[in-house]
């Protein structure tokens, strides 16, 4: 498989085109997607159409971008004019968006080709895709797994060769955690460095759109792409997109990285050793691994199952039948709302309403989403003294590989502890990412986590790539 | 240990969030919402007395822009997709009771 950055060179030089490279990956889908239930929706029509335009405006002499002809897939959350976007719930289904999401209207501007929607947990929140009303998506590298979540279907699309990058969003480990568990590189961007607009909310505070791909360097190059102010969303940046490709190469001499204990305590031994050997390549690349503890990481599980749930108990309240999507027909408007959101939701998703709402409830506000938000303080404080002694932070991204259907299924918090490394960096706003290292149980991939501060991208790709050289992948 | 929610308390909940749960589901969401809210229950150990919440990474402020009338969506479009719509309008059944 091609990287996004070679499909964009061969279809700019005329060595390749736009509709090839698409016939490629709808070929790739036709074989695969029925086994692995990757895509909900693909768009055939108008992919081939906007691929034969790129191919006409490059045949003038036209600079199409820096996706030239990329073929990208699509989390179902994201709103794409006239394509069906559900979500995977059964609320949306058949809803389709009047407007694009910013970063729709950002990849198709620099001549990548959308191919269409793909899997994920419920209204993103799951972290095995098994909460989709549509079915689970299969963990391309072994079928018998789950591929992650809530962005599996994403992850899956890549990891199956169908695209060479895809677009995720991470509320909690929705990009990263699948990513490790597909053997990919996927990025939870600084909060507001892309827009949100269009994309379906989960959790405002938290939700952060971003890329998966093989290489580092692709998900530098769509970062890019995706990055900047967009008048559209109040929580957006002020500034323009960093420069990211350019930094790729630039090493890790001379910079401090934190290996912190609670970000990778109590995963799987191969999980354990696979973080050492990272820090052990870092060090060989000249960087200094400074040991670290940082205990207030250990309350961020209990406060993010508080503030997601909270902020997802409002987000969600849009959904009751008036605007979009199901109607199931009562006598008043309360019971057609009641009987609406009873049949639309999937389990998961009601758990999730009723936590947020009893967090946010007269009476237990002070003692769950009032505390909540005061750990979210010493969350955000800590990572900052951190950042005083180092520049980045090294741990593992999930507990373990990839886990087996239904193995987490019967019990909610079994679930949530996957998300236990990932969490954090959510909470304070600040960038992380996943990047394989070595393998675990079943020869499955292992992914080692990055953070830093916040707008450190181009520092946490460099490490990544020094990473992908060390593991190989040169 | 007793249950960090109540059979009653979920019930209460699920009607503040528009959902009806059936005896089985009543039970087992009491069981689970439970467990979550008593490892939620560990952060009250702590003394955040001091502590400020943080409600956003950033701080949130408001955006304002130019008051410039620019196109929005097309109403005719937005309804299409609409359960229901009357008269360029989303329709919803009968809010208030018949007159006494």
């Amino acid at each position: 498989m091609k990287s996004a950055m070679q499909i964009a060179a061969d279809v700019r030089s005329g060595v390749s085109s736009a509709s090839a490279e698409l016939e490629r990956t709808l070929a790739v889908v036709e074989q695969r997607n029925a086994e692995l239930n990757v895509f909900l929706y693909v768009d055939v029509d108008g992919a081939r159409a906007a691929a034969s335009v790129i191919d006409s405006r490059i045949a003038r002499g036209e600079n199409v971008g820096a996706l030239a002809g990329v073929p990208i897939a699509i989390k179902d959350n994201l709103c794409q004019v006239g394509i069906p976007t559900t979500c995977s719930s059964k609320i949306l289904e058949g809803w389709r968006p009047p407007y694009n999401a910013t970063v729709l209207d950002k990849v198709i501007a620099a001549g990548a080709v959308p191919v269409g929607k793909t899997n994920l947990d419920e209204f993103a929140m799951g972290s095995s895709t098994e909460n989709s009303a549509f079915g689970p998506t299969r963990n391309p590298l072994d079928p018998s797994r789950v591929p992650g979540g809530s962005s599996g279907g994403s992850a899956a699309a890549v990891a199956a060769d169908m695209t060479s990058i895809s677009l995720g969003s991470d509320t909690g480990g929705s990009i990263r955690q699948p990513a490790a568990l597909c053997g990919l590189v996927g990025v939870k961007p600084t909060y507001g460095l892309v827009s949100r607009y269009g994309l379906i909310a989960f959790a405002s505070s938290l939700d952060q759109i971003g890329p998966f791909s093989k290489t580092v360097t692709d998900s530098a190059l769509l970062l890019e792409v995706l990055a900047g102010h967009d008048p559209k969303d109040s929580t957006s940046l002020p500034e323009a997109a960093p420069s990211l490709v350019v930094h790729v190469d630039d090493g890790v001499a001379g910079k401090r990285i934190g290996l912190v204990r609670e970000l990778y305590q109590g995963a799987d031994d191969s999980v354990v050793a696979s973080v050492h050997a990272a820090a052990q390549a870092l060090r060989a690349a000249g960087a200094e691994i400074v040991e670290m503890s940082i205990p207030e990481l250990g309350l961020t599980l209990s406060a993010y199952y508080l503030i997601a749930p909270a902020e997802a108990s409002s987000n969600l309240a849009r959904f009751d039948g008036v605007r979009y999507g199901l109607r199931v027909k009562a006598d008043d408007v309360t019971a057609m709302m009641e009987a609406t959101r009873t049949a639309g939701f999937g389990a998961e998703v009601k758990r999730r309403i009723m936590l947020g709402t009893y967090a946010l409830s007269a009476g237990y506000y002070d003692a769950y989403y009032g505390q909540a938000l005061k750990v979210r303080t010493l969350t955000i404080d800590a990572f900052a003294r951190a950042y005083q002694q180092v520049d980045l932070l090294l741990g593992a991204t999930t507990p373990s590989v990839a886990f087996a259907f239904g193995d987490k299924t019967a019990d909610p918090m079994a679930m949530y502890l996957n998300d236990v490394f990932t969490i954090p960096t959510n909470l304070a706003g600040d960038p992380a990412l996943s990047v394989p290292f070595g393998t675990g149980e079943g020869n499955l991939p292992v992914g080692v986590q990055l953070l830093g501060p916040g707008r450190s991208e181009a520092q946490l790709f460099a490490a990544a790539r020094v990473l992908e050289i060390a593991d190989g992948r040169p | 240990m007793s249950n960090a929610i109540s059979r009653e308390e979920v019930a209460k909940v699920a009607r503040l969030a528009r959902l009806t749960l059936s005896d089985a589901e009543l039970e087992l969401y009491t069981e689970q919402l439970g467990q979550i809210l008593g490892h939620a229950l560990d952060m009250n150990s702590l003394d955040l007395s001091d502590v400020v919440a943080t409600a956003h990474p950033f701080g949130v402020t408001n955006v304002v822009r130019e008051d410039v009338i620019t196109p929005s969506l097309d109403r005719e479009t937005v309804l299409a997709m609409a359960p229901d719509a009357v008269d360029h309008r989303f329709a919803v059944p009968r809010i208030l009771g018949e007159a006494p």
